[in-house]
């Protein structure tokens, strides 16, 4: 029994006003709210155990120090990996990706090697590879979109996996499509031909059960504020075996274990790689949200968002002039719509939501590529779910969108 | 419910917008973009005498920033250059009869960006 009532009372901000309306939040794929059991962990450390980790001698020091291994030990469970030496938080997904560019990829990047990533990425998965590439006079290889620019096209990805990339880098769910790659089929194309292979699952992790070792990617990242947890913390899970031999990409203090004058030695994994005072009020509320999630249960969210997906593409199919891209077929893609409404900009429909009360993404959501190939405003406006959004919700929205007609006289 | 901001004149002015297109021989030009949503606009200027003899913009954007490139293009014509330097959101405000708010400010005020930098950089060549 999924209860919708006693889930949409655990997040304060639903009951806020924007614009004299009740807020109606549908702009989940930029940031998910907070449920107060997050709000509420974050503010208890401060209150009572706010102390620096991995240092301190006395109680609440090491009650931190547990609390923060914790966060790492609950989500290196929820994604199936080995141990928290796999695990690395990071400021965000972006930071994380970077990470893997400038240590990996600086390493085993050279003159005419080949990086593959697709058309569909967000800036965060390209621009790292297009610098890396840049910086080593390499190619930067582009998976195509398919013919109904729903996802990418798959004979396009042999085609390009035959060039040999040295790195595949790949979005699971598409932040602005919703569609969900076949993440575990490309790894093992890419291992098959010798690639390395990073997942971009900013957009998965929230509604679908990731397990690490069943899609056997070498690199996995994502972000605690898209998954109910606090901003700031950033997650890049990778393979021991690479992390062996990755060298840092910040150095400084907690990363090292022993220093002279001329030399030092690196910590263990994971801590080699998480340099100076971390995130330690991150890293404690994201527990909280994952903690959260696995009490509802990934299956069961996966399900209520498919269904409020399917009633808002039946919503949407009886307007006219509106076009929703994206896969039809809702197994096929996450909670994430972008539409268009005929000859009016995404912005003037964000604005008219807004004035609803209802907050919705309007722009090129960081994939310039994508939207520029999807629209000729190099724009669209997005609307996207989670846990506590409802049919009523959508309903206000259908509302919204016919008001916009309205106003710029669109039948 | 307030939809100011969509009054007939800027729906008007979205619709069948003043202006656009290109001046072959314009002697200043800039494009500017609006990274939160999109707009992207490019003005074309003719200066001849220290006059701004044309003006005209292309590009796409959303209502409030086409509505104010078409008032402000219309609005500098036969104006001395260095009066355009003086303009700020205060004109466009009068122009389009309206606060637009600090949301919609950058698309409020776009084609005046541009036109402001055109015109510097035609100064400075």
């Amino acid at each position: 029994m999924y209860d919708i009532d006693k889930i949409r009372d655990d997040f304060p901000i639903l009951k806020t006003k924007m614009n004299g309306k009740r807020l109606i939040y549908l702009d989940n794929a930029a940031t998910t709210q907070k449920p107060q059991q997050v709000i509420s962990a974050i503010v208890d450390y401060y209150s009572n155990y706010n102390s620096n980790i991995h240092r301190g001698l006395y109680k609440i020091s090491e009650k931190a120090t547990q609390k923060y291994s914790e966060s790492k030990e609950i989500f290196a469970k929820f994604i199936n990996a080995n141990s928290i030496e796999e695990i690395i938080y990071t400021k965000n997904t972006t930071e994380a990706i970077n990470l893997i560019a400038l240590t990996y990829g600086e390493k085993i990047i050279k003159e005419h090697d080949h990086i593959l990533i697709s058309e569909a990425e967000h800036h965060s998965n390209l621009i790292p590879w297009m610098q890396l590439a840049k910086r080593k006079k390499a190619h930067l290889d582009y998976i195509k979109l398919n013919e109904q620019k729903s996802g990418l096209d798959i004979e396009s990805l042999k085609e390009q996996m035959e060039k040999k990339p040295k790195i595949t880098a790949i979005f699971h769910a598409s932040n602005v499509l919703g569609t969900i790659n076949n993440i575990k089929d490309i790894s093992k194309l890419a291992h098959k031909n010798n690639s390395s292979i990073l997942i971009d699952g900013a957009q998965s992790i929230p509604n679908i059960k990731i397990d690490i070792k069943d899609i056997d990617c070498d690199f996995f990242v994502c972000s605690s504020h898209k998954m109910l947890g606090p901003a700031g913390i950033g997650i890049l899970f990778a393979k021991k075996s690479i992390l062996a031999d990755m060298p840092p990409l910040f150095s400084g203090g907690d990363m090292i274990k022993v220093v002279n004058k001329y030399s030092c030695a690196w910590n263990d994994l994971p801590w080699k790689f998480e340099s100076g005072t971390q995130n330690i009020e991150g890293a404690i509320g994201f527990r909280i949200a994952i903690d959260y999630i696995n009490k509802i249960g990934v299956e069961k969210i996966r399900k209520y968002e498919k269904d409020l997906m399917k009633y808002f593409l039946e919503q949407t199919n009886n307007i006219k002039n509106i076009e929703v891209f994206g896969p039809k077929n809702i197994d096929e893609r996450v909670g994430i719509a972008s539409f268009e409404i005929k000859n009016i900009h995404p912005h003037d429909i964000a604005y008219i939501f807004d004035k609803q009360g209802i907050a919705i993404r309007a722009g090129h959501h960081c994939a310039m590529p994508l939207v520029s190939e999807l629209s000729k405003e190099k724009a669209l406006a997005r609307i996207s779910f989670y846990i506590y959004n409802t049919k009523q919700e959508i309903d206000e929205s259908i509302k919204a969108i016919n008001k916009v007609k309205n106003i710029f006289k669109i039948e | 419910m307030s939809y100011d901001l969509y009054a007939e004149k800027i729906i008007s002015c979205y619709e069948h917008p003043h202006n656009k297109g290109q001046i072959k021989d314009a002697n200043a030009k800039f494009r500017e973009h609006n990274m939160v949503c999109g707009d992207d606009i490019t003005v074309y200027i003719k200066v001849k005498n220290n006059l701004i003899n044309d003006a005209k913009f292309t590009g796409n954007g959303c209502a409030i920033s086409i509505a104010s490139a078409s008032l402000i293009t219309d609005y500098i014509k036969n104006k001395k250059v260095d009066e355009i330097e003086k303009l700020d959101l205060n004109k466009i405000k009068e122009l389009l009869g309206i606060d637009p708010g600090p949301a919609r400010m950058k698309c409020a005020t776009l084609a005046l960006i541009a036109i402001k930098h055109a015109l510097k950089n035609y100064l400075t060549k």
